[in-house]
């Protein structure tokens, strides 16, 4: 049933992606939100049938942890997305959400993975966690692209700019570090449900690990920079900054870690 | 039939010269339209215009024409189905001075409110203010500002979001500046300074340090800010400037500074143009939602001329039906009450099975313009008014 659930689920954020090009009261805007809606009602569906055919926790391969990524991304898009001025954040969002969904179907995240050493409460807390600050950072990051595009409009003065109505530049900036904020909790949560781990077992620190605790610092960074007045076009690029390093972590480092 | 009759100016027809002779306030409309009798009065800077129902157009429209005697050969006079269509475009803002305008809707609603409207004046003000809304909902015909002091306002949301608050500082009394002012402090802003020629340096600069946004339009032939004075005094704050000077007051170098917008009356007409060349593109969607609605009047109107015959026939059937149920009553009197009630029951919905289609078909050929031959054929096959005449 996952397998079946991931055509629709990808056709929908596919769609998505392409719609939100459109003007939001075309057939093809209003398509975009649904599609958004519909495709992630969809993969609801498939991640529910993939919890229920695995005896525990399914997402704790790395394919399977994209999976719920995505899952959690466009979760969080949807209390901003669907709204008239935050539309074009699916822009930046639902391309990526349906990149990724493939990228964890030729992982094997929609399949049945083998059993985890881990006990379910570790994989919920420390994959639970880190994924959902990760969603937040990721939404965080997004809105500081769309704080750059409408900065940038402004400095050009483009005439068009009534045209594509975007939120004001001091709600995506304060919107970001809101985000961040909550985001960054969880993080420490996960990563400190990790480390505690870790210097139980006696394992040796990874590139991961590494990586995940620089993306804390480099968020944290984010918040205080922001308390010493870097606000705007700076903090929108530390944001995007420590997006990067998220994507790092997610796509770049974690095959040692998951084995 | 009921015929609905507008007669009116507007500046499509008649300078301001020829319409303020016609312009009414609230009372004065309120006064004319119960002259008029079954009759609304929309009265604004635009135009003035009569709309008026009753039976006899001519009359109608003679009573209607002599209110507005002074104007006679600037006026418009349209007839039913024209004058929903040109209703329908004004409450949308097709027909205003800036296409899109909001204001009309607002001024449709409280005319019809003033008016003394009957069940046809009644229905048509309330599709058009329907007409309006939908296409305020449905096209971007009114989303854009139309002029430069909306331009800087909207801008300033662009930049700072909720207005509330905001500070503005306003430089030089031009009245270009005061309206984008003004436009700022209805969406919330409020005004901290405003310097004129005897105005210090010194106080302009030491209220850049509290201002959010800056309005200058002064006649100085020298800038009044330039950049390294306004990045010392700002203290690392965001800034939207308003430029409205010609010769310009501010240095463009300020919008290379970071955090800092200037926009000058060039920049701010080059947007309202776009604006208004995109309220046209808009104007074509919004011109086929109000036909469709124009429309939806033509029918419901049409349907006017077979009503009073659907009502004869029904009710002529439902004599029929209580006569033959009386006749009936010494076999039917045995019954129980349950009994009656089924009986009741199925001779009504015989009743109402018979007419439906006659009926649907009836509004049908209405709105086809064969509804008078059908309701005259219908009172002459059921005999229908034969009693009374």
């Amino acid at each position: 049933l996952a397998e079946l659930l991931f055509w629709p689920a990808l056709l929908l954020y596919g769609e998505a992606a392409v719609g939100y090009f459109g003007d939001a009261r075309s057939a093809a805007g209003r398509a975009a939100t649904w599609g958004v809606r519909l495709g992630w009602l969809v993969q609801t569906g498939l991640l529910a049938a993939q919890a229920a055919r695995e005896d525990g926790f399914p997402w704790g391969t790395w394919a399977g942890s994209l999976n719920l990524f995505v899952w959690l991304v466009v979760g969080a898009y949807l209390f901003w997305g669907c709204r008239g001025a935050y539309r074009l954040l699916g822009l930046a969002v639902m391309p990526l959400a349906a990149v990724l969904l493939v990228v964890a179907r030729a992982g094997g995240g929609m399949s049945v993975g083998a059993r985890s050493h881990y006990s379910n409460l570790f994989l919920v807390l420390h994959v639970g966690f880190v994924l959902v600050a990760f969603a937040g950072l990721t939404l965080s990051a997004a809105l500081s692209l769309l704080y750059l595009w409408q900065e940038r409009r402004l400095k050009r003065r483009e005439t068009t700019i009534f045209k594509r109505p975007a939120p004001s530049l001091a709600t995506l900036d304060r919107l970001a570090a809101r985000t961040a904020a909550w985001s960054l909790p969880p993080l420490t949560l996960g990563i400190a449900v990790g480390i505690v781990r870790l210097v139980h077992r006696g394992d040796s620190v990874d590139a991961l690990v590494v990586a995940t605790l620089v993306t804390w610092v480099a968020w944290c960074s984010y918040l205080v920079l922001r308390r010493v007045g870097w606000t705007g076009r700076r903090a929108a690029y530390v944001a995007l900054a420590g997006f990067v390093l998220v994507i790092v972590v997610r796509l770049a480092l974690p095959a040692s870690h998951f084995a | 039939m009921t015929h609905l009759v507008l007669v009116g100016t507007s500046h499509h027809h008649a300078p301001v010269e020829v319409r303020e002779r016609v312009a009414l306030d609230r009372d004065q409309a309120a006064a004319l339209a119960e002259r008029l009798g079954e009759a609304v009065v929309l009265s604004t800077c635009n135009r003035t215009e009569l709309y008026v129902a009753a039976e006899d157009g001519d009359a109608a429209e003679a009573r209607a024409v002599a209110a507005l005697a002074d104007v006679e050969p600037a006026l418009y006079r349209l007839r039913d189905q024209a004058a929903a269509l040109h209703l329908f475009r004004v409450a949308a803002g097709l027909d205003s001075l800036v296409p899109g305008e909001g204001e009309i809707l607002g001024q449709v609603r409280v005319a019809h409110e003033i008016g003394t409207p009957g069940f046809l004046l009644d229905r048509v003000f309330r599709q058009a203010l329907h007409a309006g809304r939908k296409v305020r909902a449905q096209t971007a015909i009114g989303e854009s500002p139309a002029s430069v002091s909306s331009a800087a306002a909207a801008l300033a949301e662009q930049v700072f979001g909720d207005l509330d608050g905001c500070r503005i500082l306003l430089i030089g009394t031009g009245k270009v500046g005061e309206q984008a002012a003004r436009n700022l402090r209805t969406r919330g802003a409020e005004i901290v300074l405003t310097a004129n020629t005897k105005t210090s340096r010194e106080d302009i600069v030491g209220e850049l340090a509290r201002a959010d946004v800056v309005v200058s339009s002064t006649s100085s032939r020298e800038l009044v800010l330039d950049a390294p004075t306004v990045e010392r005094a700002r203290k690392g704050r965001q800034l939207l400037f308003i430029d409205l000077a010609v010769p310009r007051d501010l240095d463009p170098a300020i919008h290379e500074l970071d955090g800092c917008y200037l926009y000058d009356i060039d920049d701010l007409e080059a947007i309202v143009s776009e604006t208004l060349a995109g309220r046209r593109g808009e104007a074509a969607r919004a011109e086929a939602i109000v036909a469709a609605e124009a429309e939806k009047f033509r029918e419901w109107h049409a349907s006017l001329d077979v009503v009073p015959a659907i009502a004869s026939l029904r009710a002529r059937a439902e004599e029929i039906r209580e006569a033959e149920l009386r006749k009936a009553d010494g076999v039917l009197g045995r019954l129980d009450e349950t009994q009656r009630r089924a009986v009741e029951s199925l001779t009504s919905q015989i009743v109402n099975k018979l007419l439906h289609l006659p009926t649907v078909r009836m509004k049908q050929a209405a709105v086809s313009a064969d509804g008078v031959i059908y309701a005259e054929a219908v009172r002459h096959l059921f005999g229908l008014g034969e009693d009374e005449r």
